[in-house]
């Protein structure tokens, strides 16, 4: 259902701000650790599409996790991954847009055995 | 259910007439006193009595003069001049 | 010979419709032209009710009088320096929060009711949304004035009107007014003419006020009502407009409740905010905002939908969901700013053992099930020398701006995600009932200025956070990060010490 506007061709004046083209090569990418609010949300980086699973694993999502004390318990051979809403294995020695990431995708993960502090 | 109409009106020496009278002419009416307000509320419709009011402030009162104390309310307004009342009855 | 006085009611018709007059050099849908597209049908502006009968002359008299009860307070709480009286300085950063998140909204207000008192053609419904145009103005001009005086002594107000235009959480409570304000003129009364300023404005001005009152703010509790006594005459144009607009034709219901349900929830993800002021920010506290939601939107607003139900209007979308909400919106919100400290132009604590106590106990439902944990966590670090900060940027919501701070409903423990396709993009949403606000108009949504988007398209100063802060014209180390150690409690332990000294 489009918008109601005074003028007809009110899509003609429309400008999407955060096309991928604006990230100067990079796309975005949201990541969520389940289970751990202390996280208050997902968080969001501008990321080079070619950069290898493996390196947004070690060098992105570890260290803004770090805060947390279940941070460095974490085994990363055995969390479950989601990508934009399924259940996924990712290949750690692909990039993030062979794993299917595309901009503005959101992967969730789950640490099993590490639960948080009741879900904090 | 039974609707609430409510006048919410500051603790204030000007209010307190107005506070007084209320209460005097809605039976039943509830009040919940908080820091600097006071909310009265009744059952479908409250009312403020013009004669009332100017029989407690020894002078004469236009109902408009509410606003100058006037935090909050609910139901649908009356306003007149001899009174302002909040109701939700048609 | 006396002159008969003139009744209210004559007296409004004069000095109302009696000035009005059909145009005849221009048609009068060229002089009206923005009242028509929306779709809305009205067939006789005379019609409208204006119960409150209330005539420009009368309007200023009143006005006059209100201002100049307000600035004798103002004068007197400056000549007894009020601020050392407050509750405690942690106090000032809810009064931070309202001047740079609250009173810009005034200002964007007095602009809508100024076009909205323009383009309505019926002389009844401008004059209303005249004087509100003018309340609005007068509205910041006071807040303005009053919190100035704590500027002298506190930090993170003097540049509140700059901050509101760029910083990231204050994109929430902008954006909703632009939102409002880029509709057309009936949209704009639904949505703050009714859903704000009726449904909800209670929420936000009794409580705070009267916790303002209970924590010795003298002047803010004054500004705080004399703002309020207008509010009434808002909220009466508020409930006329939307019984109106369903008077006066039936196809104006589907398009009044669309607007209804937006709103509804666009002003309950935007009092999110006052919910964490009220929970967290008072020193002393008045009532919880779950008891207050269950005054003013449970009761108050359940009354309001009983009446219009004759119309056929619905109590709005998702009311249930917001009811539930109610229940953790406080908490979930100070969590973000607690981690994001370092971001906000106001200062953060953990509450201590007595606050996580009157915690527990307004929410026995929740706080001690999914908060006291985590709080108890963050204070146990805090004291390890490990304060917790997020140090990444936080996924934000497409259309309220606010972090994806919210749980599903029903699962407190697991953070609500929804998402939806617009041309090839993908749109995130904290909610279903944000997620179906872009839904109805991705057109105008996709648009959005999302703060921590812009800081990666290189538009706010810089890469890093202090740059960041800079462009914000945000003091570090000052205005920012937790109250202990910050200036403000610098400053206060002094007063208070010379109390102390004089007291010995």
């Amino acid at each position: 259902m489009p918008v109601t506007a005074i003028v007809p061709d009110y899509e003609s004046y429309v400008e999407i701000r955060d096309v991928q083209k604006n990230f100067h090569g990079n796309i975005l990418v949201f990541v969520h650790w389940e289970q751990h609010l202390s996280f208050c949300s997902a968080i969001a980086f501008p990321l080079p599409p070619t950069m290898p699973f493996d390196a947004l694993v070690s060098d992105v999502i570890a260290p803004h996790y770090a805060a947390h004390p279940d941070a460095a318990k974490i085994d990363w051979t055995k969390a479950v991954w989601s990508i934009d809403g399924e259940i996924a294995t990712p290949d750690f020695n692909a990039s993030l847009v062979e794993n299917g990431l595309h901009h503005k995708s959101l992967i969730r993960f789950w640490t099993p055995g590490l639960p948080g502090i009741a879900y904090s | 259910m039974a609707q609430t109409a409510s006048i919410t009106l500051m603790q204030s020496d000007d209010a307190r007439p107005i506070i007084e009278a209320i209460i005097a002419d809605n039976p039943g009416v509830r009040i919940l006193n908080m820091p600097g307000v006071v909310k009265l509320d009744c059952d479908d419709s409250i009312t403020v009595k013009r004669a009332s009011v100017e029989e407690r402030l020894g002078r004469s009162w236009e109902p408009q003069e509410i606003q100058l104390v006037l935090v909050s309310m609910a139901g649908n307004l009356d306003e007149d001049d001899d009174h302002f009342t909040l109701s939700w009855r048609h | 010979m006396s002159v008969k006085k003139l009744g209210l009611r004559q007296r409004y018709e004069h000095m109302t419709r009696g000035l009005d007059w059909e145009t005849s050099y221009q048609p009068m849908d060229k002089v009206f032209p923005y009242d028509q597209f929306e779709g809305i049908k009205i067939k006789d502006w005379s019609a409208w009710e204006d119960p409150f009968r209330l005539t420009m002359d009368s309007y200023w008299k009143f006005q006059a009088e209100k201002e100049r009860k307000l600035y004798a307070v103002l004068d007197s709480f400056a000549q007894n320096n009020g601020q050392t009286n407050i509750s405690d300085a942690r106090y000032i950063n809810a009064v931070k929060l309202f001047l740079t998140g609250i009173s810009p909204e005034e200002y964007q207000a007095h602009r809508g009711f100024a076009f909205a008192g323009r383009h309505l053609r019926g002389a009844g419904t401008r004059v209303a949304a005249q004087m509100q145009s003018i309340d609005e103005l007068r509205h910041l001009q006071t807040q303005v004035h009053t919190i100035s005086h704590y500027n002298k002594f506190f930090d993170g107000l003097g540049e509140f009107p700059h901050m509101h235009d760029r910083v990231w959480y204050l994109s929430v409570p902008k954006s909703f007014f632009d939102d409002a304000r880029s509709a057309g003129p009936f949209e704009f009364m639904i949505a703050i003419g009714f859903a704000f300023e009726y449904l909800l404005t209670n929420l936000l001005f009794v409580p705070f006020m009267s916790g303002a009152a209970y924590n010795g703010d003298m002047s803010t509790v004054t500004f705080g009502f004399s703002a309020q006594s207008d509010e009434s005459r808002h909220m009466t144009l508020g409930i006329e407009v939307i019984k109106f607009l369903l008077e006066q034709h039936p196809d104006n219901l589907p398009i009044v409740q669309k607007w209804v349900d937006k709103w509804f929830w666009r002003g309950h993800r935007l009092l999110g905010l006052v919910a964490m002021m009220m929970d967290y920010m008072l020193p002393k506290k008045v009532m919880s905002w779950k008891e207050a939601w269950d005054i003013y939107f449970v009761e108050a607003g359940g009354s309001l939908f009983q009446d219009l139900g004759r119309y056929g209007l619905k109590m709005p979308k998702y009311a249930d969901i917001a009811t539930e909400e109610a229940e953790h919106i406080s908490h979930q919100n100070w969590a973000v700013f607690y981690q994001y400290t370092h971001a906000a132009a106001f200062h953060t604590w953990m509450p201590d053992a007595e606050h996580l106590d009157w915690l527990s106990a307004k929410y026995p439902n929740t706080f001690d099930k999914y908060y006291r944990p985590r709080w108890e966590m963050w204070a146990k670090m805090e004291k390890e020398g490990k304060r917790f900060y997020n140090g990444a940027l936080p996924q934000l919501c497409q259309c309220c701006q606010i972090p994806m701070a919210y749980t599903e409903p029903g699962d407190p423990t697991t953070i609500c995600f929804r998402s939806s396709k617009y041309k090839d993009d993908t749109y995130h949403f904290c909610s279903d009932g944000c997620k179906d606000i872009f839904d109805a108009e991705p057109e105008k949504f996709s648009q959005a200025w999302l703060p921590v988007h812009q800081i990666f398209q290189g538009n706010c100063g810089g890469p890093t956070v202090p740059d960041v802060l800079n462009w914000y014209h945000l003091n570090n180390g000052v205005d920012n990060m937790d109250y202990v150690g910050s200036p403000d409690e610098k400053i206060w332990n002094e007063w208070h010490a010379e109390n102390t000294r004089k007291a010995v």
